[in-house]
């Protein structure tokens, strides 16, 4: 008894609190490491990586321009002697700089596309779910009558009315894709808006933009960022299909969708006019669907077997 | 009562409900609570039992005005809720504060435990310094009992019984004058239970906080409470001092709900078997006409299925809503 008096006495609750903070996990890291562990994800982004350097900075080394029409190889094999290490098409043109600017005509429509449509889906998704009532109602509607626009309809009529340039590209395919992310948006937000931590941000007297920005959309970015990574492929092989049919992107420009499309049509006598665009599009598609799948298991643990 | 500081009038919150019919939907009304009334002091504890779906968690919501109330009043220190500018009602909300039943869906998985207490500072003083923030945080986060160099964690980095500290903490950050508690250990196990009703009442008592504890657990409800208000199907049965309600109940269903609790002494248990009650709860969409307990009450007689028993007060502070108060003797016995 004595000797336990005289020790200072030391309050367990106490002595914790001289400790330094604890740095927590967020969920967004912990997703991160479910990532790094799925090898067809990160072998796939390495991939994409290396396919971006290659589209962005690959056309600046190769010595053709892609324009440039070498009368002594047309329709020649690959060679390396001839210096086309990827072969020409009927005109001569090099393949392998067609196909990397392609590349960056494919890669950008996919993005700015998928930008168009996450910006206006989420903002668009995210209020109809979160006031819900009358004003859902009727911004849903709207969302099934352009949903209800026959796609290539659309677009033919927005071209032959505006001519046929790239930039119309972009809104034709950002117009039709946004509506998917909008449904998926707002059928996420009316899940969230019941739930207890959006009561009580409410009951704490926060607006309701304010609960939309901090507390809504943060946690429907790990639905919305998957959905980003399968949109990306899907967009590229709309404007791919689009150029295939001759509405997309026009000569002397080129898209993956132009090349195969050119390809096919020389696919008797130079199959390596489309086999190179088709490797290459199909490379970029897998990768970004392989990302998704990685991300989806990633985010949403529970889902996962 | 001293400062009574809520006064709710005849307060009814009923949802409109769609059923069958594509074209013609027929729309029914659910009455959530109808017709409550009751006072709260300030430092008061104010206890609220029922069955699953007779109300409780409506009846709260309606308490913060986050629900419209279809009929009657909220008053808080002597304003109505419901005739406040938005505004207003806002800066109101600072004194009025809920915690809620399941610990961690009450907190954003996204934000920090910092954030999360931190939300409702920022929103009142959007002009505060960082660093009084910081040390507000954690001054509320030592006396909910939670360390505070965990401000950086997240919620599902805690147990449940720490949620249910970081959700109390949110909810003091402000210094309500009244919390509202929503079934606030029921996701708890039991030990857990004990630190936090004990938790809230050493706050209450420090803080002079007026809470509203619901709870369908009648041993809980008897050691936080003053005074205990029990709901059936949306409708006050009987509001008694909790030494009252235990003893001699008032109500029958007060009495059928005291004898139901389980008890661990299994020779006792088998000897208090009959709760006198019969049948399951009424649907709330179609409730019996007079008394909504009569259908179940084992002394409902003629009078009951024709009237609406009004709650009353008898001599003492209790209140009462059974026609049949005076006659009926159900004082418990010991056991």
């Amino acid at each position: 008894m004595t000797k336990s008096a005289d020790k200072p006495v030391i309050d367990p609750f106490e002595a914790a609190l001289e400790v330094h903070d604890i740095k927590g996990r967020s969920p967004w890291e912990d997703a991160w490491h479910r990532l790094l562990k799925n090898r067809a994800a990160v072998y796939s982004a390495f991939i994409m990586a290396f396919m971006l350097v290659l589209v962005v900075f690959g056309p600046m080394l190769i010595s053709w321009e892609s324009d440039f029409t070498d009368w002594d190889y047309t329709s020649s094999p690959p060679s390396i002697e001839s210096g086309h290490w990827f072969g020409t098409d009927a005109v001569g043109r090099d393949i392998m700089v067609r196909t990397l600017e392609g590349g960056r005509i494919s890669l950008l429509v996919g993005l700015v596309a998928t930008i168009v449509s996450l910006v206006i889906g989420v903002s668009y998704g995210a209020t109809a779910g979160y006031f819900g009532g009358a004003t859902d109602r009727i911004m849903m509607r709207v969302v099934d009558i352009i949903y209800a626009l026959p796609f290539m309809f659309f677009v033919i009529l927005l071209m032959v009315v505006f001519g046929r340039n790239i930039l119309l590209i972009f809104v034709a395919i950002g117009a039709v894709n946004w509506l998917d992310m909008a449904r998926i948006v707002r059928g996420q937000t009316l899940s969230l808006k019941n739930t207890e931590f959006i009561e009580a941000a409410r009951a704490c007297g926060v607006g309701d933009w304010a609960i939309i920005r901090r507390h809504i959309i943060p946690n429907l970015l790990g639905v919305v960022i998957v959905y980003v990574t399968l949109t990306i492929p899907q967009v590229i092989l709309i404007e791919s299909f689009l150029s295939f049919l001759g509405l997309g992107i026009q000569e002397p420009m080129s898209s993956w969708g132009a090349l195969v499309s050119d390809g096919a049509q020389d696919m008797e006598s130079a199959p390596w006019t489309l086999v190179v665009p088709s490797i290459f599009l199909t490379v970029t598609l897998y990768c970004f669907n392989y990302i998704g799948d990685g991300l989806r298991d990633a985010l949403d643990p529970k889902d996962r077997l | 009562m001293k400062d009574r500081v809520l006064r709710v009038q005849d307060l009814a919150v009923h949802y409109k409900v769609r059923e069958g019919g594509l074209l013609k939907p027929r729309v029914q009304e659910l009455k959530a609570v109808d017709g409550v009334s009751f006072d709260l002091g300030a430092g008061e504890t104010l206890g609220i039992v029922g069955e699953s779906g007779c109300g409780k968690s409506t009846l709260a919501r309606a308490l913060l005005a986050l629900l419209k109330p279809s009929r009657g009043r909220v008053l808080w220190l002597g304003e109505d809720l419901a005739k406040l500018s938005d505004e207003d009602l806002r800066k109101k909300r600072q004194d009025l504060q809920i915690v809620f039943q399941d610990p961690l869906a009450a907190l954003d998985p996204r934000m920090t435990v910092r954030d999360i207490i931190a939300e409702p500072l920022w929103t009142f003083f959007p002009k505060i310094a960082r660093v009084q923030v910081d040390e507000r945080v954690r001054g509320v986060m030592k006396m909910v009992g939670l360390l505070p160099n965990q401000v950086n964690r997240y919620p599902h980095e805690f147990s449940g019984g720490q949620c249910q500290r970081i959700g109390i903490a949110r909810a003091l950050v402000l210094n309500p004058k009244l919390v509202i508690c929503d079934e606030p250990v029921s996701a708890l196990d039991v030990s857990i239970q004990a630190q936090i009703i004990n938790l809230l009442k050493s706050l209450q008592k420090k803080l002079n906080l007026s809470l509203v504890f619901i709870a369908h657990d009648l041993s809980v409800v008897r050691h936080i409470s003053d005074r205990v208000m029990v709901m059936y199907l949306g409708r006050a049965m009987e509001i008694s001092s909790r030494n009252n309600l235990y003893k001699k109940p008032l109500h029958p269903y007060t009495s059928a709900l005291i004898k139901a609790v389980p008890v661990p002494d299994p020779r006792i248990a088998r000897a208090v078997t009959d709760t006198g009650l019969t049948g399951d709860m009424p649907s709330p969409l179609n409730p019996p006409a007079g008394c909504v307990f009569h259908s179940r009450c084992p002394y409902s007689v003629k009078r009951c299925q024709l009237e609406v028993p009004a709650l009353r007060r008898l001599e003492n502070e209790d209140w009462v809503a059974c026609h049949r108060a005076e006659e009926l003797d159900l004082t418990i016995k010991p056991r």
